[in-house]
């Protein structure tokens, strides 16, 4: 929880800043990200910092979320998306045509905006995971589940009725039920695409809470419109913008949550985070 | 004036509703009570578990005509059901879009084609090719029948199940895909149960297609009323086969009541499926909680019902 390691760790653009390889679970080179002929996101270069939480921040259409879903490759189901430069995960090129999809995914969780839990019961939305790779035995996938949901601050609230319907839980209840069935197959990364933007004030704070919590053991990179949610929840903050030549999103800011809040280096950030734009 | 003409507007559709509940009602009323009459003939043992019918012995069992129908429609439905699920599945998670625009103008075009097409070609190569195949009979039966309306149940289903895959938000396929779910886990573990009602809602209206349709049928299923059928390739009947058969040459009262009373029951089975189709999708009183946020995996019910109770016969 040192401030000083995470300041130096927090990247330039263009210019990786190569820190000791266990630090770093994600890093991005020169990534342009597509949709058919239309550059999304250009030239992002990025190193993030293991189990520290990254958010990332902007206005509307600057590309975060698709940043964020060219990680796991989720944005693969996009026919006409496309993908070019470095994304690695340690060793991991996850963009290679020859990656197991299965395994990135396995490693890197995501959370969505929207809860989606599966209209399954709460036991098997959380043991979805983990029942994909064969049978695991009942006792220790009893286990998983009741980590899973202790990890993801639910387990008190759930524990009596794990057979009934995740549809009957509130909307913060879900978001946590999908936090849970992601930390089931013990990822090393999770996304968060502005994981709290359904919920009411009381669950985005539990959810905040939790973030904060989780990172001690993952690498959690999350999107978010909300300024005082990643001032308040992240570690490193990475500030992106749209080119207003060409309408590509681009990353114009990285740095220290504390740093960039208090004395931004980019005019935009500034303006940005005041509130004067976007 | 404004008064009077929205009195008027709502006299006239409060008539028309009512006009329509009446038909209904006086439909069922009607053939419900003629049918009845069979019983001042024959007894209703002799009805219900006469295992001939037989014009010229005056024998007026129904099992003949009950088991045809109903061993048609299971066989029918064997094939059918996981079939069209198989084709909904591939047109709404694989196939790429020009393909599936392809399969869903011929879904459409065999909707569309007249059942006595669909009796034609059974009766020109499925009857044959069977009789050739299996060496046994004619090639008419109940096996011959199914396999007419195997076709003629699919774009009922296929467009109902395909309805229920689509609607179900694009939110279920990427957090299963999240988790390291493969395609096919996606499929089978997530996309299927939850479309499940709308699923359950296509085998039922395809059942209703199976069971009530006659001019297809009766072009291949034999027409043999005398017995129960003892095998799936020697000449049977179904229910409405019989009545379009016999109707016209029905001399005695008896024989007219018989199959008016067979009609009757008939219409008793189709309401007893469309009380399964409430059951499976609007049936929420009770689950509420299951289905509550997924309004979409009851998807495709109204529209698509509407559409296909039209065009059974």
């Amino acid at each position: 929880m040192s401030t000083a390691s995470r300041a130096t760790v927090a990247s330039q653009v263009g210019s990786a800043t190569q820190v000791a390889a266990p630090e770093l679970a994600l890093r991005l080179a020169n990534v342009n990200l597509y949709y058919g002929s239309f550059r999304a996101v250009k030239d992002v270069t990025l190193d993030i910092k293991a189990r520290a939480i990254t958010a990332i921040i902007g206005p509307s259409g600057c590309g975060k979320s698709t940043l964020l879903r060219s990680l796991n490759r989720i944005n693969d189901r996009t026919p006409i998306f496309r993908a070019e430069g470095t994304l690695k995960l340690g060793d991991i090129d996850i963009c290679a045509p020859t990656t197991d999809l299965v395994e990135i995914r396995r490693r890197i969780g995501m959370v969505f905006q929207r809860p989606n839990p599966f209209p399954q019961s709460i036991f098997d939305n959380v043991a979805f995971g983990l029942k994909l790779n064969g049978r695991m035995p009942r006792q220790q996938l009893t286990e998983v589940v009741e980590q899973s949901l202790r990890g993801a601050a639910l387990w008190d609230d759930v524990k009596d009725k794990l057979d009934q319907s995740a549809l009957g839980l509130s909307g913060g209840q879900q978001q946590r039920l999908c936090i849970a069935r992601a930390l089931a197959t013990r990822p090393e990364v999770l996304l968060m695409d502005e994981p709290a933007s359904a919920l009411d004030p009381i669950s985005t704070l539990r959810i905040e809470e939790l973030i904060n919590d989780l990172k001690r053991q993952y690498t959690i990179v999350i999107v978010t419109h909300n300024m005082q949610q990643a001032a308040r929840a992240s570690d490193v903050t990475v500030m992106m913008t749209m080119d207003t030549a060409d309408r590509a999103g681009n990353v114009v800011e990285v740095g220290d949550t504390n740093q960039i809040f208090t004395n931004p280096r980019d005019r935009q950030t500034e303006e940005y985070i005041t509130g004067r734009f976007g | 004036m404004a008064r009077r003409n929205a009195i008027l507007a709502q006299s006239i559709f409060f008539s028309a509703a009512a006009i329509l509940v009446l038909s209904t009602g006086a439909l069922v009323l009607f053939i419900g009570s003629t049918g009845l009459r069979v019983f001042s003939f024959i007894s209703p043992a002799s009805f219900f578990f006469g295992r001939s019918w037989d014009q010229n012995t005056q024998d007026f069992g129904v099992l003949p005509l009950l088991f045809g129908s109903l061993a048609t429609t299971l066989v029918t439905l064997v094939i059918s059901a996981p079939l069209a699920i198989a084709v909904s599945i591939f047109m709404v998670e694989i196939a790429p879009r020009p393909i599936r625009r392809i399969m869903r103008t011929a879904v459409e075009l065999f909707a569309s084609l007249p059942s006595v097409i669909y009796g034609l070609l059974g009766l020109t190569l499925v009857v044959p090719w069977l009789r050739d195949a299996l060496h046994v009979g004619l090639g008419k039966g109940i096996l011959a029948a199914a396999v007419v309306l195997v076709f003629m149940t699919q774009p009922t289903m296929v467009s109902i199940a395909e309805d229920a895959l689509r609607s179900l938000p694009e939110s279920l396929r990427e957090g299963a895909l999240a988790v390291g779910a493969t395609r096919w886990q996606m499929i089978w573990r997530v996309l299927v149960p939850a479309a499940r009602p709308g699923l359950l809602t296509a085998v039922i209206l395809g059942m209703g297609r199976a069971i009530g349709e006659t001019m297809a049928v009766q072009m291949v299923v034999g027409n043999i009323t005398s017995r129960i059928p003892s095998n799936l390739v020697s000449g049977a009947t179904t229910m409405p086969a019989a009545i379009v058969t016999q109707l016209p040459e029905a001399t005695s009262p008896a024989h007219r009541a018989a199959l008016i009373m067979v009609a009757f029951l008939l219409l008793v089975i189709t309401l007893i499926l469309i009380a399964g189709v409430r059951l499976a999708t609007g049936g929420k009183s009770t689950k509420a909680s299951t289905r509550r946020a997924v309004p979409a995996a009851q998807g495709g019910r109204p529209a698509a019902v509407a559409k296909l109770q039209g065009d059974k016969v």
